[in-house]
């Protein structure tokens, strides 16, 4: 019991974060709790899928399917990550002034809210597969079934806590400060998801430059650990990254802050103000 | 016009670029040393596999279980789920003289092995 306990915390925790993270940013748009609990639904749905054919998908591309898969997917979210702080760049101010209550703001909000489903069911995606078969194992090798389970739902509950959790500790910050700190927050879990698909195509050998070990700080912090994991899923902490996963992280973060200023604020907004 | 013609030209070259570094890679899989390991009732065969230093590694895995395990290392970042009685393929980067551990995340106590690199 104590065993499925761990083992679904475990895959849990890291989405229980995404989930905090992409409430506290949305806290004041209309409408996010029906975009990210169908986001969360997605991504269960997803992970029975992908859990049922998991040996099919092994077999693509010559047996690194998981690899370009897990890869693939987090492409697409570092894309909506981007893309949804760059927006909030521009729009942002709109989003949390008087404006909030406007039917466009709303029409407006809820295509950030599109991309932000999108990465929570990314998340949900990755690590529900794991539980799924490691559940399903369980289930069909008989042994124990309801200690197990009961260990994979109080797992769960905790991975919910860590949700819960991460939100109430960012929605503290006064609004104002929320937004900046949710942008860093937002662009570093962007470059670390970046350098974390880097990983996943470096070990399909789809990737193969620039692969030297930059460092290795596991004797400082290891990335299995539970601050190691933590900061590995927040800020892409790596303890052996290779040349090639912190040049893409790297760039990431300028290519977020380029964006951010080409297609951040309104022109016309601030040019008269500066004289 | 030309704006289309510069971007199109951008992609090419980036796509030229990915060709060529996928080309690499499937040229240096080739040095990598191959090892053959199964699985079945929360045991390896072999439980210690050995490699050489600073040469990429090739981990052909089978799982004769009725289950699927998920094969994972953390001195090696490893981590892959491998279905009921599937084939899978490991690659592990060229690494230092040492021990390295792995385990079914599954049964992570009592399904262990490990890699030994001289």
């Amino acid at each position: 019991m104590i065993a499925s306990l761990i083992i679904v915390f475990r895959e849990v925790f890291e989405a229980g974060l995404i989930v905090g993270i992409v409430l506290a940013v949305t806290r004041t748009v209309a409408q996010r709790n029906l975009w990210i609990g169908g986001g969360v639904l997605a991504g269960v749905l997803a992970a029975c899928v992908v859990a049922a054919f998991a040996g099919a998908l092994s077999n693509l591309f010559a047996g690194m399917g998981q690899e370009v898969f897990n890869a693939f997917i987090l492409i697409i979210a570092v894309v909506m990550l981007t893309w949804h702080n760059v927006w909030m760049a521009r729009h942002g101010k709109e989003l949390a002034g008087e404006l909030r209550a406007a039917g466009q703001a709303v029409v407006e909000g809820s295509k950030s809210l599109f991309a932000l489903a999108v990465v929570v069911g990314v998340a949900v995606l990755r690590e529900g597969s794991e539980v799924v078969l490691f559940l399903y194992g369980v289930i069909a090798g008989g042994d124990s079934g309801v200690g197990v389970a009961i260990g994979g739902f109080l797992g769960l509950l905790l991975g919910v806590m860590v949700c819960l959790l991460t939100y109430l500790g960012l929605v503290r910050i006064p609004t104002r400060a929320l937004f900046a700190a949710t942008t860093v927050l937002i662009a570093l879990l962007a470059a670390g998801m970046a350098a974390q698909a880097a990983a996943f195509l470096e070990r399909a050998n789809w990737v193969t430059a620039l692969d030297n070990v930059v460092w290795d700080s596991g004797w400082l912090l290891s990335d299995s650990s539970l601050l190691g994991k933590a900061l590995h899923t927040l800020i892409g902490y790596t303890d052996q990254p290779t040349v090639m996963q912190l040049t893409v992280y790297l760039a990431i973060l300028l290519i977020t802050f380029v964006l951010m200023r080409l297609y951040g604020a309104p022109a016309q907004a601030t040019a008269p103000a500066r004289r | 016009m030309s704006i289309s013609q510069m971007s199109s030209k951008v992609t090419s070259l980036a796509v030229v670029a990915l060709l060529s570094v996928v080309a690499t890679g499937a040229a240096r899989a080739q040095s990598a040393t191959e090892i053959q390991l199964s699985y079945k009732d929360k045991k390896f065969d072999p439980a210690e596999i050995s490699a050489p230093a600073n040469t990429p590694i090739v981990i052909k895995l089978k799982n004769n279980d009725g289950k699927a395990m998920e094969f994972e290392s953390k001195t090696l970042k490893v981590e892959k789920i491998i279905a009921a009685g599937a084939d899978a393929t490991i690659n592990v980067r060229a690494q230092k003289p040492g021990r390295y551990e792995f385990f079914d995340e599954y049964n992570e106590k009592t399904a262990r092995g490990a890699l030994v690199v001289k």
